[in-house]
């Protein structure tokens, strides 16, 4: 027992050690990639940095990202499909709480659209706006609010697949005069970007919602339990 | 500033510490959450605001949703106890 936690104790250290090492050791960036940036920044359609890599100059990058997000919630769709059916009725009934909802829900709306349209030249984005977005779903179905439409699977699929899907296409369509994928045009890369961005935020805040909302229904109430086909001890 | 800075660490390394030896989970969930809202905190000291928005909307927000649903769902679990029952909390 001892010479395990001692073991463990050198080793922890040890990786310690070597990352630390690591980061005092590390070599000297070769190229000056805040500056490219910089000067690249006129033709990205865009005014702030984070979002003119994110979406323009790296965006093969993002694309990739999406469709791993798209990725889990197919799995988590796949999962759910094998779990056994029954109605939505999780939240609390409580007035209170729906009357806060009332007045929360068009703020955290605004905030969420804000930080979409903020993304152009400021902090903020489509991940961003998307996850505000989600929570907004996430509390309320907390509160009970009715989120019955998501059972649609086709508009739900439809929704989650939209941002990709709008990715790919553009980057396909401004392939057209012969540039590479996703090269877009200097004179429309603000709107495409934008467009983009916009589509993006409807389905991650879906995807996330989603990945919330798709765990298997566990019995709030016993009685509840015991007309779907519990096991039997 | 920099006094700030040290206790950001400071406090950041023990929720972190805190998170992880946690007998309770409920603790640990609680935990991992205010180390997201400290974290996104760092971040915008480190001057990454696009980050700090992020770890606080995801890494603290919905996935400490996720991970407080998940805790509901592992101490019911789905269809059990049915027939043992009246231990309802």
């Amino acid at each position: 027992m001892i010479v395990r936690v001692v073991m463990a104790g050198l080793l922890s250290l040890g990786v310690t050690v070597a990352l630390g090492w690591a980061v005092l050791d590390r070599p000297a960036p070769v190229e000056n990639l805040p500056d490219r940036v910089a000067s690249a920044m006129p033709e990205s359609g865009v005014e702030h940095p984070v979002t003119a890599v994110l979406l323009n100059f790296r965006s093969y990058d993002t694309l990739l990202e999406i469709a791993v997000l798209l990725l889990a919630v197919v799995v988590a769709l796949a999962l759910r499909e094998a779990q056994p059916d029954r109605p939505e009725q999780m939240g609390l009934d409580n007035p209170l709480l729906r009357a806060v909802m009332a007045w929360l829900l068009p703020l955290i709306l605004v905030v969420a659209g804000f930080l979409l349209w903020a993304g152009s030249y400021q902090p903020g984005g489509a991940f961003q706006a998307g996850s505000v977005l989600a929570a907004a779903g996430v509390l309320l179905r907390l509160a009970g609010g009715n989120l019955g439409w998501l059972d649609n699977a086709a508009l739900l699929r439809a929704g989650l697949a939209l941002g990709l899907l709008t990715f790919i296409g553009i980057g396909m369509v401004v392939m057209l005069p012969g540039v590479p994928f996703l090269t877009y045009p200097d004179a429309h890369a603000g709107t495409l970007i934008l467009v983009i961005e916009l589509t993006l935020t409807l389905s991650i805040g879906l995807t996330l919602l989603s990945l919330f909302r798709l765990n298997p229904p566990y019995a709030d109430d016993p009685a509840d339990a015991r007309t779907q086909g519990a096991p039997k001890p | 500033m920099p006094w700030l800075d040290l206790f950001l660490g400071f406090t950041l390394c023990v929720t972190a510490g805190l998170a992880l030896i946690a007998r309770d989970m409920f603790r640990a969930v609680i935990m991992f959450i205010v180390f997201g809202l400290l974290m996104a905190v760092a971040w915008v000291r480190l001057q990454a605001p696009d980050i700090a928005l992020a770890e606080a909307a995801i890494g603290a927000g919905l996935t400490g949703v996720l991970l407080l649903d998940t805790l509901g769902y592992l101490r019911r679990p789905f269809g059990s106890r049915v027939d043992n029952q009246d231990d309802r909390s």
